[in-house]
């Protein structure tokens, strides 16, 4: 189990306990919040789960997949800190997380 | 306020009950679905669920607490039999009635049964739902043969997956070659090859006559009079719009029920969105049906944002997806009027996409493994900007580049 904030691009911030094995995504959209629609389901397919993940997460959310970064590549407002949500497996160790959205997924 | 039924608990029902609350809609949501569970993702039925790689609590869209904590009132196991719009009434199969002041029909699809003997067989199966997933994967497994009538998508991938189970596994196709009806091209080719080196076997333009077996399916009996035998069968040739109920109150349907950008009906209460829903594409002007997750959101949110006042989404591409083995297959578009192909990379190498034009204008994009054609060829196809063919076939100039 894994507190994670996820935070809107207006600023909404929802505080979520997300079930480890879950991914980062899928604790979004089982709660309902808005800007992470995940169209593939987690197949790293559409890019439409895209979040900005704090700098001090990076290392503990682990490395991106040649797939996630070709994808990525592609998205909107693509930063350093970009991660595709659906790739990011909860674990007890991302107690804590912060995922920012993109203006872009509202 | 306003009361709002949802008839299907589908990916399109599920999320229009979502979307309705996240944009703000205080008023009741009854949600009313004919299987026993609440809404959930079909796509993994084929692959990752299949596989065994995913559980039921993952395929599920929201758990079951959602609807209640979020007062959307779900009702499993109950079908819509009958719509009364002079009453704005839908009668129930379980013989209750629920009143509406705004209907969304979002009945989806049901899968096309072969209209020929031993179609009722035990152990020949459709792959719609996650009752008939759970069947499929009971009977597949080392030592088992599975026979899969259909070369499109859910057949090449039931295949793929019924590889991974340890099956043997033959598909039968009517067409001459694999994806007959949805790809033209290099990409049958490839298909094949891929899945004959993964050993799936097979039979290329062959008409399936009957099902054979005593109390279960053992065989298949082919129009040359070949029997192939198996242990069970998937049929995927298709599915049809449930669009009868709409049919019969009188809204207009077309090979599905007819909407416009708002996937709002010829009655301005009803709403249609999903499989069952024949809709306007704008960048093809044209009007057509879609079965597909991505469409089935795209409309979700039509209805769910002209039902709470908010601005219509922006146009989309649509796009479809598809996992067999290694393969990530990602597609944007329908290559409608296309008059050229164009093959970006080499198939030998796995990594290649197909690009189907009309004229310098991009229609649709098939691509194997290959993110980035997929994602800037979906741009290209959305804001219908000209593109250079010999650039286009060139993979030593970026996607980035070709499109600049």
């Amino acid at each position: 189990m894994a507190k994670i904030t996820y935070i809107e691009h207006d600023g909404t911030e929802h505080v979520i306990d997300v079930k480890s094995g879950l991914s980062v995504m899928e604790g979004a959209v089982k709660n309902n919040i808005p800007g992470i629609d995940a169209d593939c389901g987690g197949a790293c397919a559409c890019a439409t789960c895209h979040v900005y993940v704090d700098e001090a997460w990076l290392d503990v959310a682990g490395w991106r997949s040649a797939t996630e970064v070709a994808m990525l590549d592609f998205a909107e407002e693509v930063e350093e800190n970009s991660r595709l949500s659906c790739q990011i497996k909860v674990t007890d160790a991302l107690n804590g997380l912060v995922a920012r959205m993109p203006q872009s997924q509202r | 306020m306003m009361k709002v039924l949802i008839l299907g608990a589908g990916h399109a029902g599920g999320t229009a009950a979502a979307l309705l609350r996240q944009y703000g809609h205080a008023g009741p949501i009854t949600l009313v679905g004919e299987e026993p569970i609440p809404p959930y993702q079909r796509p993994p039925l084929s692959k990752a669920w299949l596989k065994g790689e995913a559980d039921a609590d993952s395929l599920a869209l929201k758990p079951l607490e959602f609807y209640a904590e979020h007062g959307i009132d779900f009702r499993p196991g109950v079908r819509a039999v009958q719509l009364k719009r002079s009453d704005k009434v839908v009668l129930l199969s379980d013989g209750g009635a629920l009143s509406y002041d705004i209907l969304i029909i979002a009945t989806g699809a049901r899968a096309i049964a072969l209209p020929i003997p031993g179609a009722d067989l035990p152990g020949v199966m459709a792959l719609r739902t996650a009752a008939d997933a759970e069947q499929l994967k009971a009977a597949v497994g080392p030592g088992k043969t599975l026979a899969v009538v259909g070369g499109g998508y859910i057949g090449l991938e039931v295949a793929a997956s019924g590889r991974a189970l340890g099956a043997e596994v033959v598909v039968l196709e009517r067409e001459e070659r694999l994806l007959a009806r949805v790809a033209r091209n290099a990409l049958s080719d490839f298909f094949r090859s891929y899945h004959e080196a993964h050993g799936v076997s097979f039979e290329l333009g062959c008409s399936v006559v009957a099902f054979e077996g005593e109390g279960r399916v053992t065989g298949v009996r082919l129009a040359s009079g070949q029997v192939i035998a198996c242990d069970a069968v998937v049929v995927g040739v298709g599915a049809a719009p449930n669009d009868e109920i709409a049919a019969d109150a009188g809204l207009e349907t077309a090979r599905g029920i007819v909407v416009d950008l708002d996937a709002r009906t010829s009655d301005a209460a009803i709403f249609a969105i999903g499989d069952v829903a024949h809709r306007p594409m704008p960048i093809y002007e044209r009007m057509f049906r879609m079965e597909s997750v991505p469409n089935a959101l795209e409309q979700a949110k039509q209805a769910a944002a002209a039902i709470t006042g908010r601005p219509r989404p922006a146009g989309e591409c649509p796009w479809q997806w598809s996992d067999q083995y290694d393969l990530k297959l990602q597609i944007a578009g329908y290559p409608f009027d296309a008059d050229q192909i164009v093959l970006r990379g080499d198939p030998a190498t796995a990594k290649f996409a197909v690009f189907h034009l009309k004229g310098d204008q991009l229609q649709a994009v098939e691509a194997i493994n290959a993110p980035p054609e997929f994602m800037m060829g979906k741009q290209l196809i959305l804001n219908r900007k000209p593109v250079d063919k010999t650039r286009l076939a060139d993979p030593t100039i970026s996607m980035k580049e070709v499109a600049a």
